[in-house]
């Protein structure tokens, strides 16, 4: 059952990947790049990762959205046709993409308890999680007290995008008015003399 | 900024259970999924919403933006103290088991205080940068 839901999801992302690839209008691109986070966050309830789906729909379907529209009304919004046919970054992508393939060939099957990662610290998490720190959710232990230092790093990149962004976008509007203005005061001043 | 009926309506509706579920998100975030990340862009998600259908202006005087710019570094400073609070209280930096009583109770303490600094950076950088892009287009 949660292998063929999950069939039919993927197989819709890829419907709507190939119209990403296809569609010449951004606008359409926004909008089905949260139609594909929305379908991202219904395959990770199947794989019971609720909290990472609720980010995927917080984020990539809601406020990355709205991000992109905005970030649109500055730039045109249709996409120039490529001079020359991308044979090269065709290449490119379909090398990484056999590299990926070849990778999980390795992995242990999905879904395996005993693969590697599950033996080395998540049993400590699992066992000790209420004992130690009274939060019955592991993950919330795990990402705010076991992996305190990850979060915190997390939160200054959050920290740092956030001041990045601003400066990109305020710093160049505030210096133009700010020169402006001072073109206004000197021209008062020389109507003034 | 005059925008359909319907929509002002409806919005105004869902606005309060919004900031309710992001509230319910991030204190259940001990019991249930969720925590301070996801809250914090449900909330932002809501100033968002108020803004694009009322307007900037309005939004504004819900979230001021002096208050959501200090916000950004408070959360960091938030987290980074309770880090520090560990390494007063003689144990390691962000180790919170000398924070209460007992260890248990200390780490239950500390992810509570981490989690808000984590809920108030992550609302108020995606207001932050909405407001950012919004006003570049005046």
């Amino acid at each position: 059952m949660e292998a063929s839901i999950n069939m039919v999801l993927l197989t819709l992302m890829a419907i709507v990947v190939i119209g990403i690839v296809r569609q010449r209008n951004m606008f359409g691109v926004v909008v089905l790049a949260g139609i594909y986070s929305f379908l991202m966050a219904s395959v990770l309830i199947v794989l019971d990762a609720v909290d990472v789906a609720m980010t995927e729909a917080s984020v990539g379907a809601g406020v990355s959205t709205v991000f992109l529209l905005a970030a649109l009304h500055h730039t045109k919004s249709l996409e120039q046709r490529p001079k020359t046919p991308p044979l090269l970054p065709l290449l490119v992508v379909l090398g990484v993409g056999a590299v990926l393939v070849w990778g999980t060939i390795g992995l242990s099957p999905f879904g395996t308890p005993d693969a590697i990662i599950h033996k080395h610290v998540a049993p400590k998490y699992l066992a000790d999680s209420i004992k130690e720190t009274m939060v019955p959710n592991v993950v919330t232990s795990v990402l705010a007290d076991y992996r305190g230092y990850d979060t915190l790093g997390e939160t200054t990149v959050i920290f740092t995008a956030g001041i990045g962004v601003m400066l990109l976008l305020r710093g160049a509007s505030r210096r133009r008015t700010k020169k402006t203005e001072r073109g206004d005061g000197k021209a008062g001043g020389e109507q003034a003399a | 900024m005059k925008t359909d009926l319907v929509l002002r309506v409806g919005v105004k509706l869902i606005l309060p259970f919004m900031l309710l579920f992001a509230l319910y998100v991030q204190f259940h975030g001990e019991l249930g999924p969720g925590g301070g990340f996801q809250a914090g862009v449900i909330a932002a998600g809501m100033i968002i919403l108020y803004a694009l259908v009322f307007g900037l202006t309005a939004a504004k005087r819900v979230a001021p933006q002096a208050i959501v710019e200090r916000m950004i570094p408070l959360g960091v400073l938030i987290y980074a103290g309770t880090g520090l609070a560990g390494l007063l209280t003689g144990a390691n930096f962000l180790d919170y088991s000398r924070l209460a009583h007992d260890p248990p109770h200390g780490h239950e303490y500390g992810i509570f205080a981490v989690e808000l600094g984590v809920l108030i950076t992550v609302s108020s950088t995606m207001v932050a940068i909405f407001y950012a892009f919004v006003e570049r287009g005046r």
